[in-house]
């Protein structure tokens, strides 16, 4: 066989960023706060703007007639969305420093877009929360949080913008400090990191550099905080969990009776040697070799994408899942979840959806919509009769087939699912289990 | 070896997006272009599948107006990694008269490809096309999904997109749609040109630089060729330039450079203060150039 490989060393390169942290972040703030502002001012103090985008900033800003530069315009996106002059979906930004690659997930922060926030989150290590200074801790801030909790982000950075405007008082902030502490105490996800920074966005105070103007404040800067956040500390760990995606099998001469099982390793690791139980079948075995690409390696570490073989030649397909003995997920065909429902049409007791757990889909049936939660924290409705767009509620379902899951608190890949439309094929709500 | 904790996360959500791919969908195909992007995503799908083949075609939709260098370049690689290629040729779409060729100082062919690409999707029954798109090069890629469904015109909706959560990718369409994917889409420039270095993986000759004859007009570097329009009064010039971008020659700009191998490429592009896609001539036609081209089916 040739081999097509040059060099598949797994070190990061000294030289590239490719290897360094990634770390990926949501915001979430309401309309005004100075969410693009803030975004901007980072690409800016982190000389991430090209040229060509600083010069394209600094022509709008002085066509628009300002005095300043107005780094809302590094973040904004398609025409529709220049008319209407809002955000109105999830975008990416990235950039990088020395130590770390980020990727900003930017959602907006209106009462109706809590499935793009949703969205944002589920993908996100750390959240952005922003508030104005002049306006403190609103209903919006609630919302902001307790999405953020309810998808277990682990640290969140609650950013105090416009301080410029409150004339860098500390006392303000103390005031909206305190407010936020009350909330956190509303929380269901304790073990949230939650830090306060006090900023202004236009000014770049805080920002990136230090401030002058808020002499009393002893913390980091937004970025010093982002860039110290210990990625394996901010990660979600669990047992760890073999959804496979593929079987490979490439029945050449070379190769055989190789039969390989790609997939993602979630939640901890798996080694050579481990003995462990493919689902649902319950067969034991134990893994002989991890393959990533033509290397064989030892452990294959959470993230990775790899392919597994084992020691006994046992049917395993798409959609099963590999696990360590004695550790084994619930096997169930019946859940109880949080949805956040994202569909203009409603969820209602007795529909039918396509659950996709992982790389899994089996059919299920809303059994009960328990009760609505207000994502403020301002309390639950009981006897709900349907579920519309941006709902999050406690419903029930019945599957067709048992998946193998853990509760969301557990484990943040093998506790959640989304739910897809027979008919449209979109996908309409998520959900959390239990 | 040992562990693979030292990995490259984008690496492993690319062959994540990969396997996907194969298994969700019926008939997937790579589009290739040639360029650096869809270089490297050959060497991510081969890694996804080994030690089997890549179980998908690729490819490319021929402008004609090609660098001579990148055509040489994808023959040699399909040839040498046994792969299957497929070409369509906009010249047929013109020569059908389905498409009309531009004129003037600005042609190009570019957009011309979009007709092509859909007849070819019909024609084989593709229900999914991997493309390089990275949602750091423009404003209106930067909400693009990695499963992005397109309709039987191959139109993109931006406002009616699937939310994308966790690592699940939602492939399920009906007949006659098709889902375009884009498994590098959380990579940035300098992402792809270290991972080009790390790996080792051969590019066309053009990404490096040369002795080329060049004219220059509204600030960038054209190529002298017979396919690019070119005004009595602009001048050819003889400069040592590299690509940074390979699309169609009378798209693409050059940039004047003496980074003659892959590690004074990174370089170069750490230092940059460019965006990549300052050097693409069509999207400094409009701003909202990629944006509208992709509601019309544009990859
Ligand atoms: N004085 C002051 N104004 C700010 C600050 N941050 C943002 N702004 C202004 O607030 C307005 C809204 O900001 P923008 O970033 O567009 O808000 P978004 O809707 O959250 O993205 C703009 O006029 C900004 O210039 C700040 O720190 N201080």
């Amino acid at each position: 066989m040739k081999d097509l490989s040059i060099k598949t060393s797994l070190a990061p390169s000294p030289k590239g960023k490719v290897g360094l942290g990634l770390l990926k972040i949501a915001t979430a703030g309401s309309v005004d706060d100075g969410k693009s502002t803030l975004i901007g001012r980072i690409l800016y103090d982190t000389k991430s703007l090209t040229s060509d985008k600083l010069e394209a900033i600094e022509k709008t800003s002085k066509q628009k007639g300002y005095d300043y530069l107005d780094f809302s315009l590094a973040t904004d996106g398609l025409v529709a969305e220049r008319e209407q002059g809002i955000t109105i979906d999830v975008a990416h930004i990235y950039f990088s420093t020395a130590k770390k690659s980020y990727i900003i997930a930017d959602t907006p922060g209106h009462v109706e877009y809590t499935r793009n926030m949703v969205t944002g989150a589920s993908t996100s290590q750390a959240a952005i929360i922003l508030i104005d200074a002049r306006k403190g801790v609103i209903e919006q801030t609630n919302r902001h949080f307790f999405i953020n909790n309810l998808l277990r982000v682990k640290d969140v950075v609650v950013t105090i913008n416009k301080m410029d405007l409150v004339d860098f008082s500390e006392q303000r902030y103390n005031e909206i400090k305190a407010d936020f502490s009350e909330l956190m105490g509303k929380r269901d996800y304790q073990d949230q990191n939650i830090t306060f920074i006090p900023v202004s966005a236009l000014k770049g105070d805080n920002v990136v550099h230090k401030s002058e103007n808020m002499a009393w404040y002893k913390g980091q800067t937004l970025l010093e905080h982002l860039e110290d956040l210990d990625m394996a500390a901010i990660s979600n760990l669990g047992t760890p969990r073999f959804p496979v995606q593929y079987v490979i099998r490439p029945k050449t001469e070379d190769f055989h009776d190789f039969r390989g099982f790609a997939g993602k390793v979630y939640g901890g690791e798996l080694s050579v040697g481990d003995e462990v139980v493919a689902l649902p079948s319950l067969t034991k075995s134990k893994i002989k070799e991890i393959y990533f690409y033509d290397k064989k390696y030892q452990t294959a570490s959470r993230r990775s994408s790899v392919t597994i073989t084992l020691e006994d030649e046992i049917n395993v397909s798409r959609g099963d899942m590999i696990v360590k003995v004695g550790d084994l997920p619930t096997i169930d065909k019946q859940f109880t979840a949080t949805i956040s429902w994202m569909d203009s049409e409603k969820l209602q007791v007795g529909n039918k959806y396509i659950v996709q757990h992982g790389v899994n889909k089996v059919l299920a049936k809303v059994e009960t919509i328990h009760h609505k939660i207000h994502p403020d924290y301002s309390g639950i409705d009981t006897n709900i009769e349907a579920l519309g767009m941006n709902d999050i509620a406690e419903v029930s379902f019945k599957l067709n087939k048992p998946i193998f899951f853990d509760g969301f608190k557990k484990h943040r890949t093998n506790g959640s699912f989304i739910l897809i439309n027979t008919k449209s094929n979109s996908t309409v709500g998520a959900g959390f289990i239990q | 070896m040992n562990n693979t904790s030292h990995i490259n996360p984008l690496e492993h959500e690319a062959i994540y997006i990969f396997r996907e791919v194969a298994a969700q969908f019926e008939k997937p195909v790579l589009l290739f272009s040639g360029g650096k992007d869809s270089i490297t995503l050959v060497r991510l799908a081969q890694k996804a599948f080994w030690p089997a083949k890549i179980p998908f075609p690729l490819m490319h939709i021929d402008t004609g107006h090609n660098f001579p260098e990148t055509i040489a370049f994808r023959d040699k690689l399909v040839k040498e990694l046994g792969l299957q290629l497929i070409v369509r040729n906009v010249q047929d779409a013109i020569d059908q008269g389905k498409v009309k060729e531009e004129s003037g100082k600005y042609s190009s062919r570019n957009s011309l490809q979009t007709t092509t690409l859909l007849d070819a999707i019909e024609e084989f029954k593709f229900d999914a096309c991997i493309g390089g798109a990275r949602r750091d090069e423009e404003k209106a890629r930067a909400k693009e999904r990695i499963f992005s469904v397109r309709d039987d015109f191959g139109q993109w909706d931006e406002k009616n997109q699937r939310p994308e959560l966790f690592d699940m990718l939602n492939g399920q369409i009906e007949l006659g749609q098709n889902v375009r994917v884009f498994p590098i889409s959380n990579w940035t420039e300098l992402d792809v040109w270290s991972y080009i270095e790390k790996e080792e993986i051969e590019i066309p000759s053009i990404y490096f630089a040369h002795k080329r004859k060049i004219f220059l007009r509204d600030g960038l570097i054209w190529s002298h060729s017979d396919y690019v329009y070119q005004e009595e009064d602009e001048e050819v010039l003889e400069r040592m330039v590299r690509f940074r971008t390979v699309g169609d020659m009378s798209c693409t700009a050059a940039v004047f450079s003496d980074a003659s191998d892959i590690a004074s490429v990174v370089q170069e592009i750490r230092d940059s203060t460019i965006s990549e896609r300052g050097a693409r001539i069509d999207d400094k036609r409009s701003e909202a150039a990629m944006e509208k081209r992709k509601q019309q089916g544009y990859f």
